[in-house]
């Protein structure tokens, strides 16, 4: 067998990024865990990341729910069963979209944010003036910002969950003149306890994966302004893509522990 | 305008560099540099763009590591330190960057708060803040203590620089090409400053530059950094006073070509 063949120089470089991301990971939970604590700066990237998203994650939240209804209703009409649509409006949006659509927005606006930013930092050498003045840049930037969007795509999450359903009521009411207490009651009643807990747990993940692509990306940025763009671009693609096979994963998880 | 050397102490080393090699891949950068730095003393280390003087002064601050030799600074071995006692350590090393590096989302007042809130445990405000304006009316920047980074000009930013370091009180100083990217009245406020700051703070530097000009005026001694080397280290006459065709070629082409 023909070894220049094999891409050896690729192999090992690719189980060193593995290694790298390894112990960007494991620095994070050290980092996270042991103090001082930027609290300060926590509640900040959550303000950036959490409220100065609700505009958007409110219209697509809204055009999901309105789109997804109408989209629906003529597939049930055929059997007679447009009164099925808030039960299955709300599963799809509790289960599947709320939590997909809020992370690949979240991937899209968020990860590409922190992705830029830290590495316009890095290549400005504003990294390194943090470090050599012993201010931890880990913990101030890293810590922080993965922090924030763990907990703040889950709420960005429920809130585009609720949005959606409000955007769907709105067309339900218009076609079928349901009111909106029997449109929550039908809603909610196919909806578990399993359903919210899975979806909370997953939005979790995503926030931590947004998080951790986007700063791991823009803290190791090199070869200046074209790897700013860089840094951005494959924080939004990977990010995307570590979200789509973490879904598949959880909801093969999900499915085997939901009772028939 | 560069004065003898008053506040040196022969006596004290606060940096010594031996044996040191640094490589990037196949690039062999440094190639064994021996060099020490007295307390009180303005160090210039002169040479050509990517002669691997920012990387003497990276692996100086521990931002990066050597492949052979050795870096001790204030007693300590900068390699073996654990991350606590490098982050201590740094505490008593200021470093200047060559664009400055201010923090562009913050204040320049939130510039100078930030490794001083961080390195103190209990920093209280009214000191933090009597040192603000202090270290800014040194760099004669007190009117811009509300401005971002974006706002200052370039010899601003540079002041803004040394200022942030000046916020822990150094007792050593690592500048990184201070007067690039300056004009040359610029430069010279620079360069006074440079001077000032280690009349008063009672610092020592290490001033990377290929700026002779700089190096003149700052420098109680000069090592000329060649081909990974120090070929020559002396007072500024000393190490030009040679027929050495690395270092007169340096010193006509920055005169001759300017």
């Amino acid at each position: 067998m023909d070894t220049k063949v094999i891409p050896f120089n690729k192999i090992k470089k690719a189980f060193d990024e593995v290694y790298e991301v390894y112990r960007f990971i494991m620095r994070f939970f050290k980092e996270a865990f042991l103090p001082p604590y930027e609290f300060k700066e926590i509640i900040k990237q959550c303000y950036y990341i959490g409220y100065k998203s609700v505009a958007l994650i409110s219209l697509t939240g809204f055009i999901t729910g309105i789109v997804f209804t109408k989209q629906s209703r003529p597939s049930l009409a055929q059997f007679g069963a447009t009164s099925w649509l808030p039960s299955l409006i709300g599963i799809a949006i509790i289960r599947a979209l709320a939590p997909l659509i809020t992370a690949l927005i979240a991937a899209g606006k968020i990860g590409s944010n922190i992705g830029a930013e830290l590495g316009s930092m890095n290549v400005s050498e504003q990294i390194d003036a943090m470090e050599v003045s012993g201010s931890k840049p880990f913990k101030f930037l890293v810590v922080s910002r993965v922090i924030a969007t763990t907990l703040m795509v889950p709420a960005l999450m429920m809130y585009n969950g609720v949005v959606g359903i409000l955007g769907s009521y709105l067309n339900v009411h218009n076609n079928e003149m349901t009111s909106f207490k029997n449109y929550i009651t039908d809603a909610f009643s196919s909806i578990s306890f399993l359903d919210i807990t899975s979806s909370v747990i997953k939005a979790l993940v995503y926030g931590f994966t947004i998080g951790m692509v986007g700063c791991y990306k823009g803290y190791n940025t090199t070869q200046g302004t074209q790897g700013v763009g860089k840094a951005a671009n494959s924080a939004v693609v990977v990010s995307m893509f570590l979200v789509f096979i973490e879904e598949m994963i959880i909801v093969q998880i999900v499915n085997s522990i939901r009772p028939v | 305008m560069k004065k003898q050397p008053l506040h040196i102490k022969r006596d004290k080393v606060v940096i010594t560099i031996k044996d040191l090699e640094k490589s990037f891949g196949k690039h062999q950068v440094l190639k064994g540099l021996d060099l020490d730095v007295f307390k009180g003393e303005n160090v210039v280390v002169l040479g050509r763009s990517a002669s691997g003087k920012s990387v003497l002064i990276k692996i100086i601050a521990g931002l990066m590591f050597a492949d052979k030799g050795k870096v001790n600074v204030l007693g300590e071995d900068v390699a073996k330190l654990k991350m606590k006692d490098l982050d201590e350590l740094r505490l008593k090393i200021g470093f200047s960057f060559q664009g400055s590096a201010l923090y562009d989302s913050m204040t320049l007042r939130e510039n100078l708060e930030f490794p001083f809130l961080r390195s103190r445990k209990n920093a209280d405000k009214p000191n933090m803040e009597t040192t603000i304006k202090e270290v800014l009316e040194d760099v004669q920047l007190l009117e811009a203590i509300d401005q971002l980074p974006a706002e200052l000009s370039g010899g601003q930013k540079k002041r803004a620089g040394i200022a942030r370091t000046l916020m822990l009180r150094p007792e050593i100083i690592l500048y990184d090409e201070p007067t690039s990217g300056l004009d040359p009245i610029t430069s010279v406020e620079i360069i006074k400053l440079i001077n000032e700051v280690q009349k008063k703070y009672s610092t020592s530097s290490i001033i990377i530059t290929h700026d002779l000009t700089c190096a003149k005026n700052t420098g109680d001694r000069i090592a000329m950094l060649v081909n990974g080397k120090f070929i020559s280290n002396g007072t500024f006459d000393e190490v030009f006073k040679t027929s050495n065709p690395d270092i007169t070629g340096f010193y006509n082409y920055n005169f001759i070509n300017d």
